[in-house]
Formats: C-alpha cells, structure tokens, sequence
C-alpha cells in the first residue's frame, strides 16, 4: 500500500506539526515491550484454526506486501515507495530472530490492533492497521495460529529509507491520535448477516479502502470520500461508490464473479495489484466472497436511470462495435494491427480481449491504468491458465502509445478526451518497470476457462 | 507503397499500414527466420529486432515502423559468416525442431546488445515470452550465454583492430 | 537431381526376378537381428520390406553418393545420425553423402516415422545395406583387380590395393550393380574402429535453421503460390447450415472462396488477406453444433464406465507365494495436446492430372493412400514428399493440413495452395493425446517384496493417423463424408493403451488388463510415447507408495524386483549420477525422487532422478535439477541423444505439471497459450545431466520417447518426498500440491 504521491514539501511541514502533537503527551507515545517467547511448536496450533487463519490470511492478501519476487513467502523486504520515503516489510515467519517467532499472541493482537510491534515500537501506517484494527480477536487468533505454523525464515529487515522527521517513530503516535480509530467492528441490526459479514471483513481485513480510498497529505484515508478511487504504485483504483466510471454499473453478482474469478464480462479482467487479490479470493470460504460483495454493492448504490441506461448503450456498443472513427487515423490503424486479433474476434473474457467498449481503464477519468497495461501487457502466470496480452512498450514510442490511447478514448468512451496522454506514458513507462521488478505477485489472474457463452 | 528497413537495405512493400510486419517479412520481402507461431503475442516465435529491441512482429503493425530499422535473423550472418549468437547456437546444438529458435535468437541478440553479461536470471526473464515445445531451453540457456562470451571476444577483437590501424 | 531414373529402371525390373548376389560373410556384428527361426532369415530392419539395396543408397558415376530413407525428420536429428551410419559403414567422409527423406517418389516406404523405430528400423537398413554395398564395390574391384577380396581396403570413397591403387565407388558402380536384395547377414565395422558413429557429430539441419534459411514446409514459397485458410467448425460435427461469402469473394486478395459440405475455406494472393478474409468469411459462416461432450471434471467416472473390450495382456502366478494386505490406487491422465510452435501447414499443387503434397506427415506412404481416396484419384497420380515443419511429437495436425491442401488446390488446378493453420485450430483439432486411468493394486511378501500385483488400464487406441481418408478432418467434412474408420488397438509388445503396462520387473504373481475402449468422445491419437507416458508414471509412482510401504529406499526396492542387467546398471547410473543416498532426506521444502522403464520393454533404457523444490504456501512446484541416464544400445550421435533425452523430461516436466486440454459440453476451450499453458523459461531446471551407457555392437534401441514416463513419474515422486502428499491425477498442478499441502 502507497499513499498518495504529493509533495515532500507540504508533508515535510505537516510532519513538523506531527512533532509537536507527538510531542504533547509521553503516554501517547509509550508502549511497554512485550516479552519475547519461545517460538511455539507448530502443533500447538488447532488445524482448524490454521486453515482459518489461511482463508483470512487471504482475504487480508498477506503474501502481497510481505513476500517479494523471488523471496521466502512471508520474509518481507518488499520496498513500499511513500512521499515520506522508502519503507521495507517486514519479516512476519516465525523465526525468532528476525521474525516474528518471539511474538506471544497478545503482541501480534497488539500490533494488528494498534499498530504496535513487540518491542513497544510504532509501526508505519503502510502496514494497514487503521482497517486491522477493527478484525475481531478470533480472528487473529486464527492469523496468529496460521503465521506461526508458516516456515520460519531468516530474513533481517531491510532498513527503511524515511527522511526526518518522519524517521522518528514517535511521530507515528500522533498520526494515530490523529487518524487511527480503534474499534471492532458492530454489526448494523439493520442488516442481513451477509451484509455485516461483508462490512467487517470490508472495513477490516480485506482493507480495501487502503487502495479505494483517496488519501489525505498525511497519508490516511479520507472519511468523506470512502471508495472514491486511490493510487497504487502508479495505478489508479478504481472509485467503487457512485463515482465509479465502470461503463456498465457494477453489481452484486457481477462483483461476485469478479471477485471470485479473476474478470467479469461486462467489466474485464483484474490487473496490476488487484490481479493479486483476487488470486487470495479464489481459494477463500465462497461465502466471504459473497458478503463482501453483497456489501459493497450495497453501499456504492444502486445506479440511477441515466447511470443504467449508459450500461445498456455499452453494452449494446459490445455487441456491434461502432464504427472506427476517420479522426485519428494512426490511432486506429494501430488498433487494427496490434489489437484487433484478440479484442475484436469476439472470443469471450478472460482469453478474449476485453471488448474496449466494456472497459473501465478506457472510461477512467485519466490514462494511467490503459497506459500500463499497454505498456507492460499481460504476462502469463507460470503453468495456469491466464490471460496473456503482450505488452508494447518495445514496440510503440510515447508518440504512438498517446495516438492510441486516444483512439481508444474516444472511439470506446463516452467521456472527454484525456489531456496530457504522453507524459502519462512517459511516466508509466519508468513506474511500470519498477512495479515489475518487486512484486512477487501474479500480474494477472489464473482464471477458469470454462465460459463460452457470453459476450 | 510503404518504405521498410530490413537489415540494413531499403524496400518498397505494397501493404496495408495495419498489416502485421511478420506478414510483410514473410510474404513480401521472402525472409523466412520469423515464424508465425500464434499471432496473438503468447509464443514468442515471430521476434524480430526494431531499432535495437525485440518486438513480436505478429503485433507490430506496419504504421509503427516508419523511418525504424528491422533486423531479422537473416540480418545478423549467414551460414558461411556467422554472427556469434549464430556460433554460439550451432557450437551448442541448441535446437530440436529449431521452430522457437529464430524468435529466441532475437530475443537474445537484442539483451546482449543492451547488456553483454547477463545473469541467468535475466536470460530467464528475457526469453520468458518465448514458448519451446521440444523442451531445447537448456541448450537455449548455454547458447546464449556462450553468444555473450563470443560477442566479448569478437568485441575485444573488434577493438584491437581498431587501435591496430 | 536424376530420380526418375530409379524408378523407370525399377519399372523395367519388376517381376524380373533379382539378382541375388551372395559372398561370403566370415564374421558379422550384432546389428543382424536375423530371428533364429526355421524360415529362411530376412534382412534387418526396415530392409526386410525393402530389401533392394539400391533402394536406400545410390552410386553415380560421378562418385556422388545418396542415402534414401522412408523415415521422415522431425527434429531429431535423424538424418544426421542416417548420414553418420552411412558414412561409416562405406568408409566415407561424412560430409560426401546426401540424405533424401521420405517422398514416396523416390524413398523406400517405411510407415511412420514413429514410436522411436527410426534407428531401429531405417537406421539399421541404412547400416546394413551401407555394410553390403561396400561389399559389393569390394568385390567388385577385386574382379577387376585380380586380387582376393580380403587383401582389399575401403577409404574415402575408394577401393584401394596392398599396393596402393586406388577404384573410386563413382568408376566400381555400374549398371544395375547395387539392384540386388539384401543378404539376411552384412559384414558390419567392428564398433572398435569407428570413426564418425559414436561422434557427436553436429547436425546437418541446424545451420539454415539458425540463419533464416528455408528449413521448413512453412517457409515454401512456390511460383504462382496462393494462401489458404480453413475455417473449421466450431465443435465436433458441427454442420455449416448457412454461409453467404458473396462479401467475403469481394475481399482485396480474395482468389476463391472454397466449400464443400461443412468444409470451407478461402484462398488469398498474400497472407495476411487470407486471415483476413478467414476472419470474415467464419463470421458469415452459421453452424448446427450439438453438445457431446464428456465432463472433463470426471474423466475417470467417464472412461470407466465406457463400454470396453477388455483383455488380460499379462498374466503369471506362483501359488507357493503367500502376502499380506495389499493396497490399491487409481490414477489418471486427462487429454494432452502436442502442441506444435508452429501451426500445421502443407502446400499443395494439381498440375497435369497429378496432386503434389509438400507436408510435415510422419507417413508419405499411408497420406498418399488416404488423400489419393479422399481426393478419388489413383494413387499413382499422388506424390507426397515430407518438408520438415514444427515438431510434432506424433500425430498432430500435420495430416490434416495436407488433407485441407489437397482439397483446395484440387479446385485451383496450377496453382500451388499453402494452408497454415491458425493457432486456435491447431490447438482445438489436433488430434489429442488420449485420457486415460489405471487401477493399481499390490500386496508385499514378508520380505518386504511385491508378491502380487494387478494393473488395469482404461484407454482408446493410441493412434488413429490416416489408414483411409476418413481419419482426415477435410474428408470427414465434405459433402459426402468418408467415415472415421474403426479404431484399434495397437498389438502388443509395442502396445498402444498398455504400452508399457506389463512391468519389467519380475512379481510372481501379476496380472495386467487392458480395457480397450472404442469410443471416442475427443478427437485423438499418437502422442509421443503413447500409453507408456501413463503407465510408466503409474507404475514408476506405485513403486514408490510401496518401497514406502516396505520401509525400503526406492532405488533399491527397484533394484530388489529387476533382473535385466541393463535395467539394473541404467537405475545404478543415474542414481550415481545424482547422488543418490539410501535413507537420504532432501533440504527443507524439497524432495528426491526416483522412476525408471525401459521403453515398450524393448527400446531404449531409462532412469531419471530428480530434485524437486515445493513452495508450501502457493503449492508451486519447480523441477530444480534432474540427472538421467539412459542405455539405447550402440550410440550413434551421443549428443543427439542426450539432446533429445533433455528435451523429453523438460516436455514431459511440462505435460507432467500443467497440461490438460479443457472442454465444455460442446466445444474445445483450450485454444491457446493462455488457455493450454505450458512451460515457460522461469520453470525450466537449473541443470539436467544425461549419462549415456554405450553399447558398442548392440543393436539401436529407440530412445526419442523413452524419457517421458519415466520423467514424470520422477518428479510426481519427488513431489511426495516433498509434501508427504501422493498425487495420483496428472496434472500435478499448483492447485492440486497446494490443497493437498492444506488437506
Ligand atoms: S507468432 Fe507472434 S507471438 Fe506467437
Ligand atoms: S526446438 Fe522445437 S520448438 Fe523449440
């Protein structure tokens, strides 16, 4: 999870402040260090409650922040690029030196709870406690129980890269007065089981708003605008409230399958950091799925008449796609030599090429997302089935890309035209590279090749 | 009528601007090293060099080519001369059915250009693109670290002549 | 070149009675294979169906000397080895000779190129007829010279006197000298004094497929030559009800839309017009499909309850042995593809009344017969000649491109008609390799030995590559469609669905049942290593379940129940080769794992060890190093060998870990890279080693399959050494490890 990209500047005035409400009140800063334990055995774990804290693991993609590309799963060092610096994750197997082997369950609670480690030190809020903080103490239990089981490697925490004053860890207690709410998550009568189970998980583990939420210039997530659309390493995420520009409003179901499998035919195929999560969705307890799209579906809306009514034009553009417009001509002969083969031969998601028309990345208010995938393409994931589209940074100059991308706006939206397309390739360009070479994550979903008979 | 650079010589190809350049290559400049093997961009056996960089000419469209040099194997040497990936691909045996080779031998030259000592990693990363069914990857691996090898010398050789004259 | 010459000649010849030249043999070599039955003895190999030697070489008075072989190229590098052998056996510089393959023209008829018979079949007629022409030529100068025979040498395409003079081949050679049958027995080299056998000699195919050189039948560019594309039915039997093409013969390029009943196709000038004008022309096109097929999720429930002819293929019993409980197991294998890089393509001309096909067939000779029926025309009037394409690995689309180029160049007469297949048709009408499951049942001894063992195996045939144009998909199409002919099964000891299903171990009670089944619900048929693929891994992962079982090391439990001495010393090489230590435990997350066969029971030898590392958390898992050794009698290119022995446990690795052709009720959903994965370079192993046994002056054993069962029943038990999990359904995906770590 990166915050947003603003200014070092205001953050670093804003952090001076920080000093100063850190420095309000010792108790606020001070937390006791818990003593170190002897690493559990592995069986003195409950199987049940591992495999739970395996399926909530999952939902909490875990293994996105804290393994990298080529590394031990759960040894951290991945590199989380902040305005205020570089920070590393960290190492969370059970080894005792350099993990978390020490930790008693009451540390771990601790640390997801208020987003402290054992040693009574604050975390940074790139670990995303400000949601972690609402899961109940069951489940982590099961988290616990499920980590300490995992294989203990020794990994020593790389040194994180945070200029000052924000290197100071005190500082971080006043971002919490300020910004951490620490509560467990009460269920709302009103509703349905499903839906509760969907806002807790939402809210808690899942942490979607860490990438859905915009961010404030201190890095937290914005109470007034929940879900309208954030950045991850040079991704747009989506808004998912009524904001959304998905061309055809989303759903229940459809966020089901969505989630669930990876792509939905009316929406695409999940991308860039959300390729990973919905790889941890596919192996969770199917009706955590559900409830978290049950919920979200809830409270993003239901579309209004003008909003349904664009979906239906969409999607009838899908049908019988419009004509290829005469006023970017590079543009659209690019589109017919390089992406027609697949995004025009009417073969279905997710090996088919979204249908553009069907597209959020062409609809989104800026190119970021289209150019990256352009760009960098689809690998494939080693050994299953996945989407494969190649990517055409080699091949297309910045020029080229824009005259594309533009085509693709204007031929597939029904939205303005996008300004500055060429810087944003330019920049995706060196961001792409670098997302690339940290992840360890799928850059594509697996998906299940059965449909056929859809769009 | 469009104007094409094709190692290193000019033609004149009668071909629609979104037509594929692997078609252009094949069909109309008579080159046979780029194969099709998919045209979807999963398989990696049409590559070619574009100005440097490997690109999969079954999505490359003629429009994206103006005023760019192609190199295709055929660029590279010949069986009587060489190049040293070529050697280095002969000194290994490193083809079966040979299908995958070309597309993978461009994918090569173009890494070594930008990086003359790969780590396996890196070969690995570079080639993964490039599907071989006859399972030749470990020779494919030797081959193109023996090229890098060859490559120094010829370069080390290359620049000795030079301060010789 | 002058090859109407052998043929007008064999004309005048024929029922002529030949010319059976005798000399005497003292001593031969162990390539003779003459069978010590009463009737009297044939040549080896395949001279014993064509046994004119000048069949197979051909000397002109130039000096310049050919090697003809019915055996087709398909990567393996035969005609290097063939070139090799025929060098050796006429003492001449290997570069010298030239190899023509299969072209029912001019080459002997030998079948198939398949089942790893090559060497054994064209090769040793090579070696022989090779040994017997020099002969010949020796006796020969010795006529002329006044000399015995014996006091006579052979170097570098002469026959050279104790005193130095010297006959080239090119001035011995006349007439109808080499138009003789070859003798049961030849004087072969002693294998101690080769020179180019045993050579890692470089191949002779490489050097143009490196340099852009035109290798391949998709590289053929003929004069006039047209592009063609099929649009094939969406589904099996699907039925073209409705398809206006008006728009479509409008098209730049377009020459000819062709149709006939459901099989369509349209020839373009260039290319790309015709993929485009495909694209167009299947969007015009309506079908009837009707749903058919299986649940691919229950292949096993499917195949068992199919109807079967079923067969006790092996049967022993020792009733003075007793055992214990015994334990049972089932595993599967569902439908593979063989997944050619390159798509299938054939080029096809009628000029004169006469059709010639330019394919990448394993069978000029059985192609000819089926398009020359297909087509109505005589056989005569149809010549195939094999143009190397992608590698096949068996029977793939390559008989149905030439099927698709036939028929349409019959509607373009002159012109010469290329068809490439498109990814997605090569992927979805290939002919795939076969489903199949196998019920394992054994007991021990108190010994901790098998003392009983029952094997069952539920298959189709392994092959049906065109005996008659029904096996073809453009004559199943047609208007009046010629009928899938009735499949078979493939005899033993080679075996189709119980290739390999008799153990080469020695249990003293076993049965072995082969449940043929007739029904064939997918398309398929011969796919490298047929039924040995399965039955190798299921029997190689059994032995395993019970050296566990017997609390015994896997090598030696193998080693306890083998009495081939050759088995033993390949099963003792590789696990020398690795490091193999009774008792040993891998590093952590890692696992040791052991198979071997020898192929067929009669082929080559084979023994894989192999590393294997498990990710516990996403189940994935990577082959890190595999040491093979393996025993195919006399080597004749040791780097060839070992090329083609790495090949197959990196492609079984990946048919072994990934691969199933998926489908719905109607359709084939595999149709790509995306939706068939296989293996890609981040998964391939740090390292593989092959040891090679030679075995000078044994006969060639096959060994282009004889990796892959044993490949993967290695890696399947290392996994388990691994996990502690036994996977028994191929493939053993990520999923699968993974769920079985969690289970
Ligand atoms: S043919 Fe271009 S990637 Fe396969
Ligand atoms: S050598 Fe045959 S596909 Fe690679």
């Amino acid at each position: 999870m990166s915050m947003t990209r603003s200014s070092r500047l205001i953050a670093s005035g804003i952090a001076v402040m920080l000093i100063v409400g850190g420095a309000m009140a010792f108790a606020i800063v001070w937390r006791p260090v818990i003593p170190a334990i002897d690493p559990p055995t592995p069986h003195a774990f409950d199987a049940a409650l591992i495999k739970r804290g395996r399926d909530l693991a999952a939902i909490g993609n875990c293994n996105e922040c804290h393994t990298v590309r080529g590394g031990k799963n759960f040894a951290g060092g991945l590199p989380v690029p902040t305005p205020f610096g570089t920070i590393y994750s960290s190492n969370i197997t059970p080894d005792a030196e350099t993990g978390i082997g020490q930790w008693s369950e009451a540390a771990f609670r601790r640390a997801m709870h208020d987003g402290v480690n054992r040693k009574g030190e604050h975390l940074y809020p790139t670990f995303p406690y400000d949601h972690f903080t609402h899961v109940s103490d069951e489940d982590d239990r099961a988290l616990y129980a499920f980590l300490m089981t995992r294989q203990p490697v020794h990994a020593p925490a790389r040194e994180n890269q945070i200029f000052f004053p924000l290197n100071q860890r005190p500082v971080i207690a006043g971002w919490k007065l300020l910004f951490l709410r620490r509560d467990t998550y009460q269920p709302d009568a009103a509703k349905s089981a499903e839906w509760n189970r969907g806002a807790y998980l939402v809210a808690g583990l899942a942490h979607c708003g860490a990438c859905h939420t915009p961010r404030n210039k201190l890095g937290a997530e914005r109470v007034n605008a929940q879900f309208a659309g954030g950045d991850v390493d040079n991704w747009l995420a989506y808004a998912l409230n009524d904001r959304s520009h998905a061309p055809v409003p989303w759903d229940a179901d459809a966020l089901y399958m969505y989630l669930r499998s990876g792509w939905h035919p009316d929406h695409g195929t999940a991308r860039g950091p959300m390729a990973q999560v919905v790889s941890n969705l596919s192996s969770v307890p199917d009706s955590d799925v559900r409830a978290i799209a049950i919920y979200m579906a809830d409270i993003s809306g239901a579309p209004t008449p003008d909003r349904k009514r664009e979906g239906e034009a969409a999607l009838a553009q899908a049908r019988s796609p419009s004509q290829a417009s005469q006023t970017d001509l590079a543009g659209a002969t690019i589109y017919a030599g390089a992406c027609a083969s697949c995004h025009e031969t009417s073969r279905p998601l997710p090996y088919g090429g979204v249908n553009l028309a069907l597209s959020t990345a062409v609809s989104s208010p800026d190119p970021r997302n289209l150019a990256n995938v352009v760009l960098s393409g689809v690998s494939a994931v080693e050994g299953e089935r996945s989407p494969i589209m190649p990517g055409f940074a080699d091949s297309m100059n910045d020029t080229q890309m824009a005259a594309l991308l533009n085509y693709l706006r204007a031929r597939f939206s029904k939205q303005p035209a996008w300004t500055g397309v060429e810087k944003t390739v330019a920049d995706a360009r060196r961001a792409v590279t670098v997302y690339l070479q940290t992840s360890a994550g799928p850059r594509s979903a697996p998906a299940d090749p059965t449909q056929r008979d859809k769009p | 009528m469009m104007t094409l650079k094709v190692n290193g010589r000019e033609h004149q190809v009668d071909a629609d601007p979104d037509t594929p350049l692997l078609y252009v290559l094949r069909d109309d400049i008579k080159l046979n090293a780029a194969k099709f093997g998919c045209g979807l961009g999963q398989c990696g056996s049409c590559a070619v060099i574009v100005d440097g960089t490997a690109v999969l000419s079954c999505v490359t469209p003629m429009i994206l080519l103006e005023g760019k040099q192609v190199t295709t194997l055929e660029g590279l040497g010949s069986v009587s001369e060489p190049a040293p990936i070529q050697r280095a691909f002969i000194e290994e045996q490193a083809a079966q059915c040979g299908y995958c080779i070309p597309g993978m031998m461009m994918r090569a030259q173009a890494l070594l250009l930008k990086n003359s000592k790969p780590t396996d990693a890196e070969i690995r990363a570079a080639l993964e693109q490039h599907l071989c069914r006859c399972g030749t990857h470990m020779r494919i691996l030797r081959a193109v670290r023996r090229a890098a090898r060859l490559m120094e010398t010829a370069d080390a050789a290359a620049t000795t002549n030079r301060s010789a004259q | 070149m002058n090859a109407s010459l052998i043929l007008d000649r064999r004309r005048v010849l024929a029922g002529g009675g030949a010319l059976i030249v005798s000399f005497s043999l003292t001593s031969a070599f162990a390539q003779d294979q003459a069978p010590a039955a009463m009737p009297p003895p044939k040549p080896p190999g395949s001279l014993a169906a064509t046994a004119y030697l000048d069949s197979w070489i051909r000397i002109d008075a130039d000096g310049s000397i050919t090697v003809f072989t019915g055996k087709a190229e398909l990567g393996q590098g035969f005609r290097t080895a063939f070139q090799q052998i025929a060098a050796e056996e006429l003492d001449l510089p290997f570069e010298s000779l030239k190899v023509i393959t299969a072209d029912t023209k001019l080459t002997p008829n030998e079948g198939y190129t398949a089942g790893s018979r090559s060497m054994q079949d064209s090769g040793t007629a090579i070696k022989n007829a090779a040994a017997q022409v020099r002969e010949l030529l020796v006796a020969e100068a010795a006529k002329r010279l006044d000399l015995p025979a014996e006091n006579l040498r052979t170097e570098n395409g002469a026959v050279i006197s104790p005193d130095g003079r010297r006959l080239s081949y090119g001035e011995l050679v006349a007439a109808d000298m080499l138009h003789v049958q070859a003798q049961p027995k030849s004087r072969l080299k002693d294998p101690a004094t080769l020179k180019v056998m045993g050579q890692p000699v470089r191949r002779v195919d490489i050097p143009a497929k490196v340099t852009g050189g035109a290798a391949y039948v998709q590289d053929m560019r003929l004069p006039g030559m047209v592009h063609a594309r099929v649009v094939r039915p969406p589904s099996y039997g699907a039925q073209l009800t409705e398809c206006d093409s008006s728009a479509v013969e409008k098209l730049a390029g377009v020459v000819k839309v062709v149709r006939d009943g459901s099989f369509l196709a349209v020839v373009a000038e260039k290319e790309f017009q015709s993929i485009k004008a495909m694209n167009a022309l299947s969007s015009a096109a309506k079908w009837k499909e009707s749903a058919n097929l299986p649940n691919q999720d229950d292949l096993l429930n499917v195949l068992t309850h199919l109807p079967s002819q079923d067969s006790t293929v092996f049967q022993r019993s020792d009733p003075s042995v007793s055992w214990g409980e015994s334990i049972e197991a089932t595993y599967t294998r569902p439908y593979q593809l063989h997944g050619s890089i390159g798509p299938s393509c054939a080029v096809a001309q009628l000029a004169d009344d006469a059709m010639t096909v330019w394919t990448h067939t394993q069978g000029v000779y059985p192609d000819r017969q089926a398009i020359a029926e297909m087509l109505r025309m005589p056989p005569a009037s149809v010549r195939l000649i094999h143009v190397e394409g992608s590698g096949c690995y068996g029977h793939n689309g390559a008989d149905d491109a030439a099927a698709d180029a036939a028929l349409i160049a019959r509607a373009l007469p002159g012109r010469p008609v290329r068809v490439q297949w498109m990814r997605e048709q090569e992927h979805a009408w290939e002919p795939f390799g076969p489903a199949m499951v196998t019920k394992l049942k054994a007991s021990l001894d108190s010994n901790g030995k098998i003392a009983d063992w029952h094997f069952d195996v539920w298959s189709n045939t392994h092959s049906m590559r065109p005996g008659g144009a029904g096996s073809m998909l453009a004559a199943q199409h047609m208007a009046q469609p010629f009928a899938v002919p009735a499949p078979r099964p493939l005899p033993l000891p080679e075996g189709g669905g119980d290739r390999n299903a008799i153990p080469i171990y020695t249990f003293p009670n076993a049965q072995v049942v082969h449940h043929f089944i007739p029904a064939m619900p997918l398309r398929i048929s011969a796919l490298r290593a047929l039924g040995a693929y399965h039955n190798v891994f299921s029997i190689e992962s059994f032995m395993d379940e019970l050296a566990g079982l017997a609390d015994v090391d896997p090598v030696e439990f193998r080693l306890k129940h083998l009495e081939d001495q050759r088995g033993r010393a390949v099963i003792e090489k590789a696990a020398l080769g690795f490091g193999w230590k009774s008792g040993q435990k891998a590093p952590q997350d890692r696992g040791f794992g052991f198979a071997f066969a020898r192929y067929k029971n009669l082929a080559a030898y084979c023994a894989v060890a192999s590393e294997v590392e498990v990710n516990r958390e996403t189940g994935r898992p990577r082959l890190v190093r595999a040491v093979a050794a393996v025993d195919s009698g006399q080597v004749v290119n040791p780097d060839g060998l070992i090329n083609q022995i790495e090949g197959a446990i990196v492609q079984s690795m990946s048919w072994t870990l990934y691969e199933s052709v998926t489908f719905d009720d109607t359709r084939i959903t595999s149709i790509d890279w995306q939706t068939y994965p296989i293996l890609r370079f981040n998964a391939v192993p740090d390292s593989i080693e092959v040891h090679i046994i030679d075995r000078p002056g044994q006969p060639f054993l096959g060994s282009g399959e004889t990796g892959q069962g044993p490949a993967a029943a290695s890696i399947a038990n290392a996994i388990a050494n691994a996990t502690g999990k036994r996977l028994r359904n191929l493939p053993l995906t990520r999923k699968r490890i993974k769920e079985a770590i969690d289970a």
